[in-house]
């Protein structure tokens, strides 16, 4: 295993940056656009603008555009498979986070 | 180099038929699956039944593969016969950074395969990579810089997989918090033809803290009070992760109760505030009592004659 070193990088926050266009979403998490635009369709992302050319997601989509797509390759999940999948994790995550707030480790 | 059973990996006779194979991986990812599944060893498996799928899924891949196993058990010591493959013609290349067993690599991988790096003639942007971190809670209340280790599999000029480690050290910004990604521009896959490198995306996770836990900018710790405490009020020493201060404990105070410390979580990130800290408060018992404090906790159940701890109780059995 060979190992490299390099110096400091700067890095940024994702979520605070301003968003990804349909273009960058796809290229980040190796979707295809249609596939995104099924999901769209579906409900699972939520971008704003007139339509697929002009959409902006948030950074917070980039979590959920991941699952999607690692959900559709790995599981062969159609759209609608896609968004129960991803409104049933949020609904796990909410309760574990209530867990977590009551002192009950959920892991 | 050991000889992997791919029926065994994914739990089917040497005769299932491609749709068997299909219900079984498809069952199997789901289980193991490494975003939804809690066993501990999910990732493992889960790239240990891809790849028993890959070659399986596949009829010409399956068929090469059964001639060549008929004789190999789980395990055994094996080496790719000559020619093992003749008469066989694979269609389509698996993504074979995706499965990195030399096993695999041996049979279907492209330098087995004879072939090289795809030659890319055009001009485009390298791929993006993603990978997780672990960042500890205090870095995030002070920013800092942190060198992390990755490693991925990468193909090498023959077409070799090849596992790279490199360590970057990055700047951690304040404010920082779980399930946020961190860009590192221009350190994901070379770009093509002179195009630009892709980008490094970074999950971020909190490394597992004794004492704190968060919820998004809030964090979470367990307040211990001696029953005197949470009856007659205190100062308290309390720890954060930015080191300790005094809180002020009202009298009366039962197990549960939390108390907010305003802007003590998480410092506040991009557009959002700071979160909080919440002392969440328990009720820890001197042991069993004996002698001048038995008699004391004698007296004070005589001083306090009409205090029902049960009263929402009554009537729940019929």
């Amino acid at each position: 295993m060979s190992t490299e070193r390099s110096t400091l990088i700067t890095t940024t926050v994702v979520e605070d940056d301003s968003g990804f266009t349909m273009v960058e979403l796809c290229r980040i998490t190796g979707a295809t656009p249609e596939a995104v635009q099924a999901w769209v369709l579906e409900g699972a992302l939520q971008p704003v603008g007139q339509g697929p050319h002009d959409w902006c997601f948030a950074g917070q989509a980039l979590r959920r555009a991941r699952l999607a797509a690692r959900f559709a390759r790995d599981l062969e999940l159609n759209a609608a498979g896609v968004a129960l999948a991803l409104d049933l994790l949020d609904e796990i995550e909410s309760l574990r986070s209530r867990l977590r707030r009551a002192g009950l480790a959920p892991d | 180099m050991k000889f992997k059973d791919y029926y065994e990996t994914l739990g089917v006779p040497r005769s299932a038929t491609q749709d068997d194979i299909k219900q079984a991986y498809r069952k199997l990812a789901r289980k193991y699956h490494p975003d939804v599944s809690k066993e501990p060893d999910a990732e493992a498996r889960f790239k240990e039944i891809g790849e028993a799928n890959e070659v399986l899924k596949d009829p010409e891949k399956r068929a090469a593969y059964d001639r060549m196993g008929q004789n190999y058990q789980n395990g055994q010591e094996f080496s790719p016969p000559p020619g093992w493959d003749a008469g066989f013609e694979f269609s389509s290349a698996p993504d074979d950074t995706l499965y990195e067993s030399d096993f695999f690599q041996s049979l279907f991988g492209r330098r087995a395969r004879g072939g090289h790096a795809r030659q890319h003639t055009m001009h485009a942007p390298g791929e993006d990579h993603h990978a997780k971190v672990e960042i500890a809670l205090r870095d995030s209340y002070h920013g800092a810089h942190r060198t992390i280790s990755l490693s991925m599999p990468t193909l090498d000029a023959s077409g070799h997989v090849a596992l790279r480690a490199r360590q970057l050290e990055i700047h951690i910004p304040r404010g920082l918090v779980a399930g946020q990604h961190l860009r590192l521009q221009g350190q994901g896959g070379p770009g093509l033809g002179g195009g630009p490198a892709g980008d490094l995306y970074l999950e971020i996770a909190f490394a597992p803290d004794a004492v704190f836990r968060t919820d998004g900018r809030d964090v979470y710790l367990d307040l211990p009070l001696a029953p005197w405490e949470a009856a007659l009020g205190a100062e308290v020493e309390v720890p954060t992760p930015e080191g300790s201060l005094t809180l002020t404990i009202p009298a009366g105070s039962s197990a549960g109760r939390k108390l907010r410390l305003k802007g003590r979580g998480i410092p506040g990130g991009g557009s959002k505030p700071a979160g909080d800290l919440y002392a969440v408060l328990a009720i820890a018992m001197p042991p069993a009592p004996e002698g001048a404090a038995r008699e004391a906790w004698r007296a004070l159940q005589h001083a306090v004659p009409g205090f029902d701890p049960r009263a929402g109780l009554k009537g729940a059995s019929t």
